[in-house]
């Protein structure tokens, strides 16, 4: 509209369909987490440990290769579970770190100043909201986590043959599993304590501290009273319990995978209780 | 859809709303058909909470009401899709530009984002910030925000324009002007407007239609159109000496008088009737005078005689 015409107009063009609403405000994220340069950079990084592992696939099948690195095809490591297991414990380490960083930053803006008010007066109801920001860190945390895991799998059927896919796709399924259970519980922390903490920085000191707090109160309770149930509060032990039997890994004693996964489980309805208690249109004083 | 006039804009039937166990809204019934509805009564009166109960913010615990027709507890979705919300407090993301706010809201609208852009924009032209709308709304004065807001509220062409206190915290000029966009914007004939207010001026200049709360109740619901229509005036008189006589002459230039004693007199002065006569007929008697007020039904009177009346009634 011109300036000089100013006058209200109504607007009578068409509608979006409302199912893909809501990945409206997940554009503005990435737009804005994006801009970041210590994000982009630490995304940058997160592709180093896949890329190595590549590497260490290719050079396993490739006898000239390793021959001219002058080195011994037994000193690589057998692509197996416990492969798939480590190469999930580093990039799970690299999403923490990712959800640390930007969780803090999903929901608290729109807290701040009252904004969700306006969100929620629209047709937009609050599980798409809760879904177009835990969209922004499941998308991310994919690009570090199953997809490149996966990725891996391929270069490693690629390599053997078709033969060995088909009798390992376990391992796929592993992959997949393990790192969609890990990205669901940080990103439902990281909005949790997000919505819950409104400084960025001390929700992304809380985030971590769901981490190390826990492990260290977890294994001061171990030591205590002597037990394995410490470390039912150490994140990290309940994700690793979780993925060591996804990859069929033997980790020694430790803590049962059914009780891992009742705890994640738990932790979930925690974070989703906490979220639907503070993402509303108005806060109701009884 | 088209919105059919003879329609009610609000219907609340036996509206009820609880926060846990306080009842906020009692069984509120009303039926409202102005394109510019006034929300008035005091703090606490449940005007807030009223539109939050519109917009499905807050659950209904009894009854129910529709907005242009769609039941809020069945079509919320619809009928947030044609509203358009200006909230009462601080309602802004403060790391993003005005553009992108207003833009990123019209999307959630169902605005395509070409469209909502080019809306964004003329909709900041429109409320006066469109040198500011690249800058970050966390920069912006308390006027500034509240432009914004009503920015965010008209992007996406509501046929319903929900405002809650749209001046709050603005200085008279900035008050004038946010009252000459409502006006503008009501104007347009495309939008009715719900304006939820404490000030009694800023209803009286933009409604025609005024409902009042009072303690969760709805204790008057009065055709302000109707009333400037009639439009009564009243002069209240006191005089020392010859009040009959004074009386007697006002009625036959067609007052309608009361006399309470003491010399008092209340007249309602009939169309036509300039003051100027009245003066005239003073000097003509020669009563002496000791109080003389003139006064209109103007909508603080009515307010107040709600306000004061046991059963609401005017």
């Amino acid at each position: 509209m011109a300036v000089y015409k100013q006058q209200y107009r109504p607007y009578e063009g068409p509608r979006t369909s409302p199912i893909w609403r809501f990945l409206v405000p997940l554009r503005y994220s990435y737009a804005k987490i994006l801009q970041s340069r210590l994000l982009v950079l630490l995304l940058a990084l997160c592709m180093f440990y896949p890329c190595a592992c590549a590497t260490i696939i290719y050079l396993s099948h490739n006898s000239p290769a390793l021959a001219a690195l002058r080195l011994r095809s037994g000193i690589l490591p057998q692509v197996d579970g416990r492969f798939f297991y480590f190469f999930c414990t580093v990039q799970g380490s690299l999403a923490f770190v990712l959800t640390a960083l930007i969780g803090p930053g999903l929901v608290w803006p729109d807290l701040a100043n009252g904004a969700l008010a306006l969100y929620l007066s629209r047709p937009f109801a609050r599980l798409e909201y809760v879904a177009s920001k835990m969209t922004i860190l499941v998308l991310l945390l994919s690009t570090i986590t199953w997809l490149p895991g996966l990725v891996l799998f391929a270069i490693q059927a690629g390599c053997v043959g078709w033969d060995w896919a088909v009798d390992n796709a376990w391992l796929a399924g592993a992959i997949l599993v393990a790192s969609i259970v890990w990205i669901v519980v940080l990103s439902l922390i990281g909005l949790a304590l997000s919505a819950w903490v409104r400084w960025r920085t001390a929700a992304g000191v809380a985030v971590l501290a769901v981490y190390f707090v826990g492990a260290g109160l977890g294994r001061a309770i171990n030591n205590i009273w002597q037990t394995r149930y410490g470390y039912l509060i150490d994140l990290g032990e309940v994700m690793n319990t979780v993925w060591a039997g996804l990859f069929r890994y033997y980790r020694g004693p430790g803590l049962s995978p059914v009780h891992a996964w009742l705890m994640l489980l738990l932790v979930c309805l925690v974070c989703i209780k906490a979220l639907a208690s503070k993402v509303r249109g108005l806060e109701v004083v009884r | 859809m088209p919105f059919d006039s003879a329609q009610p804009v609000i219907e609340l039937s036996r509206l009820t709303v609880r926060f846990g166990t306080r009842p906020i809204l009692k069984g509120l019934d009303a039926r409202l058909y102005g394109t510019s509805i006034g929300l008035l009564g005091p703090n606490g009166a449940g005007k807030s909470t009223l539109i939050h109960t519109l917009l499905g913010m807050c659950p209904v615990a009894e009854g129910t009401a529709k907005v242009m027709g769609h039941d809020i507890r069945k079509e919320q979705r619809r009928i947030r899709s044609f509203v358009g919300y200006m909230p009462e407090g601080d309602a802004y993301i403060a790391d993003m530009s005005a553009v992108a706010m207003v833009r990123m809201m019209g999307e959630l609208s169902g605005l395509p984002p070409e469209a909502a852009l080019e809306r964004a924009h003329e909709v900041l032209f429109y409320v006066g910030l469109g040198e500011a709308r690249y800058r970050r709304l966390g920069t912006f004065s308390q006027g500034m925000r509240q432009l914004a807001k009503l920015a965010q509220a008209v992007v996406h062409g509501p046929r319903l324009l929900i405002l809650d206190e749209p001046t709050n915290g603005l200085d008279p000029a900035a008050r004038t002007r946010m009252i000459r966009l409502i006006q503008q914007i009501r104007s347009s004939g495309k939008v009715h407007i719900l304006l939820c207010s404490h000030l009694l001026a800023d209803v009286e200049q933009i409604c025609q239609e005024v409902v009042i709360l009072k303690d969760g109740w709805l204790i008057a619901d009065v055709d302000l159109d109707a009333q400037r229509r009639c439009d009564r005036r009243f002069l209240d008189v006191e005089v020392w000496d010859g009040a009959d006589q004074f009386a007697g002459a006002m009625a036959g230039l067609g007052c309608t008088c009361s006399s309470s004693g003491q010399g008092r007199i209340s007249m309602i002065l009939p169309e036509g009737l300039h003051l100027q006569q009245v003066y005239q007929t003073i000097v003509d008697l020669d009563v002496p005078i000791r109080r003389l007020s003139y006064r209109t039904d103007s909508l603080e009177q009515i307010f107040l005689r709600a306000m004061e009346s046991a059963d609401g009634g005017l």
